[in-house]
């Protein structure tokens, strides 16, 4: 078992705490999100030490109403201190506000309006290229956030400029705050649709599967002459059926009889996992 | 008669700069061109970004790279850079903090008889009201000049305002007194005061020379800076004046006037009136036709200020 599957389950009854703490926080998309920023964070080159270095890999949330999964992330790589953000989470005067701030340590950019993260990155990558640096560049976008037409200049910008230096994630769980994106705003054959704007793409059956998106990482990795696309297939609300494929869960503030139905099957899942 | 247009004194700037630091970088949304930029990425075609034709992108690719340690001017016209890609200078610029220098060209009226889709003349105010975004609007190419070696000495986001047309020197080339977010006295007097901004500021100083020959004694000033506004300057000029008027190529809310009236209002109470385009779609024509029709010339000025005077 990778130990990152059984941390992920840890970090969830953290978001769990953080957003219960603060009032409030986008707990579907938390959930779904968790192991691609898990196993994103275990591969990239940043570290506490690192914030400034300039040949640290770029991570912006682009979806950055996940910040509570961004949040326990960088509690357990050392940039923040989880008994800090879940007592200041929303709190009054607090820089821990309800999405990313760049004034937090291992926060590259602000963000929350969505659309802004892929052509934030395109400069960065960019910019890796002027200055004949490795890093690389990565970007988290929700499947609903794709309605927005920014996402679209910044993926015909990068496609044109052959960026292998970047990698954008699809949270790909078919659900956002009204219902299934595919009524809201179908998005048909994603796939397709970035192969038309010349990336690679790699579509991960199971996104919540560490092993998987590990192997995705690596392919992207290795692509050279065009930028790589990975359409994550995750479960809204992963770790609890109260929450799972559930819209209603998007910014849902769980109750203390939810809040421990859902810490004990977080707990049931992790036990479950280790005895694999 | 002046040839020289300030977008092309820009691109001297940024290429002078380009030479010696490979930090420095334009990007451009199919508008090299009219942004004087071509002869940049030209020389400097690895320090040059074309986006194409897509402002939002533009603006956020700017911010990844000044991110990135890159001191980005994003260069395009007036009107798409402030309002379409409002949110990016917004959030990407000015929230996250990036240096990224943001150019409008074809400021104002400047594409004239193209209409109402290409004038910018809500950009004062939509800029001046993002929390750390600087708003300059320079007066004549030596200002020009004076202000982009300035600007690549700092790190802030900043938006300035560029017109498309040549306009007359309002300094000498040899003698541009110029501090950074200090307006500039061009004439005192002891009667009126004329505020103005950007191409408006060779027609006051035009205004004042002509008001006092006709024995009103009327100060002029070229408040380039409208965000961070020189209040310090502002009030030492407005000292004593029983009338101020400003003069800006904007809507007649949330420009010049409206920020020059909000510091006398609360410091040295007089009359301030604001001269400004209508707030309408303004009529067709070249940009100095509309001037012309709308009073906003050193002659227009005069007329004005006289008929209030004598009132």
């Amino acid at each position: 078992m990778n130990p990152l599957a059984v941390k992920a389950y840890d970090l969830r009854q953290d978001v769990l705490d953080i957003i219960v703490s603060g009032g409030g926080g986008h707990i579907g998309g938390d959930m779904s999100s968790m192991e691609i920023m898990l196993t994103l964070y275990s591969r990239m080159n940043v570290s506490p030490e690192k914030q400034n270095d300039p040949n640290r890999d770029r991570f912006v949330l682009s979806k950055g109403h996940c910040v509570e999964t961004l949040y326990a992330v960088l509690c357990d790589k050392g940039f923040l201190n989880i008994e800090e953000v879940k007592a200041k989470f929303s709190k009054f005067g607090s820089e821990y506000i309800g999405h990313p701030h760049n004034t937090l340590p291992g926060i590259e950019m602000n963000s929350g309006s969505l659309g802004h993260g892929l052509s934030v990155c395109v400069g960065m990558a960019l910019a890796g290229r002027m200055d004949q640096k490795n890093y690389r560049v990565y970007t988290l976008m929700g499947d609903g956030e794709l309605a927005e037409g920014s996402v679209w200049e910044g993926t015909m910008a990068a496609g044109h400029y052959k960026l292998d230096n970047l990698c954008a994630v699809i949270d790909r769980n078919h659900l956002q705050i009204s219902g299934s994106t595919e009524d809201v705003m179908a998005h048909h054959d994603l796939h397709a649709r970035f192969a038309a704007f010349d990336w690679h793409v790699i579509d991960v059956q199971d996104g919540n599967d560490v092993d998987q998106l590990n192997a995705a990482f690596d392919e992207a990795e290795n692509t050279k002459g065009m930028p790589t696309v990975i359409i994550a297939n995750t479960v809204k609300g992963k770790g609890s059926v109260l929450m799972e494929n559930k819209a209603s869960w998007h910014h849902h503030l769980p109750n203390a009889e939810e809040y421990a139905a859902i810490s004990k099957e977080l707990k049931e899942r992790k036990e479950a996992l280790l005895r694999e | 008669m002046n040839k020289i247009p300030n977008r092309a004194i820009m691109c001297e700037v940024l290429k002078e700069a380009a030479a010696k630091d490979r930090n420095v970088v334009v990007l451009c949304s199919d508008s090299r061109g009219s942004g004087s930029m071509t002869s940049f990425a030209d020389t400097y075609p690895q320090q040059f970004v074309e986006v194409g034709i897509a402002e939002q992108n533009l603006v956020s690719i700017a911010a990844g790279l000044a991110s990135c340690g890159k001191k980005s001017f994003a260069v395009s016209p007036a009107s798409f850079i402030s309002t379409r890609s409002y949110e990016q200078c917004k959030v990407d610029c000015a929230y996250s903090n990036t240096n990224v220098k943001l150019v409008g060209i074809s400021g104002g009226v400047s594409y004239g008889a193209l209409g109402m889709t290409h004038h910018s003349a809500q950009d004062i105010a939509a800029m001046s009201a993002i929390p750390g975004m600087r708003v300059y609007l320079p007066s004549d190419r030596h200002q020009t000049r004076k202000l982009f070696e300035a600007l690549l000495q700092d790190t802030q986001t900043a938006y300035i305002r560029l017109g498309r047309n040549p306009v007359e020197d309002v300094y000498e080339e040899n003698n541009v007194p110029f501090e950074m977010n200090k307006a500039t006295v061009l004439s005192e007097g002891t009667d009126v005061l004329l505020v103005a901004c950007g191409e408006m500021v060779r027609p006051i100083q035009e205004a004042a020379k002509l008001l006092n020959s006709q024995g009103i004694s009327t100060g002029a000033l070229d408040m380039y800076c409208v965000k961070p506004l020189d209040k310090e300057g502002l009030l030492k000029a407005a000292k004593g004046k029983r009338l101020i008027v400003t003069v800006e190529e904007h809507a007649p809310f949330g420009g010049l006037g409206s920020m020059v009236a909000q510091v006398i209002s609360a410091n040295d109470p007089k009359k301030v009136i604001n001269l400004a385009l209508p707030d309408s779609p303004v009529i067709t024509g070249t940009s100095k036709e509309v001037f012309e029709y709308y009073g906003l010339t050193g002659s227009g000025i005069v007329k004005t200020v006289l008929e209030i005077w004598k009132g």
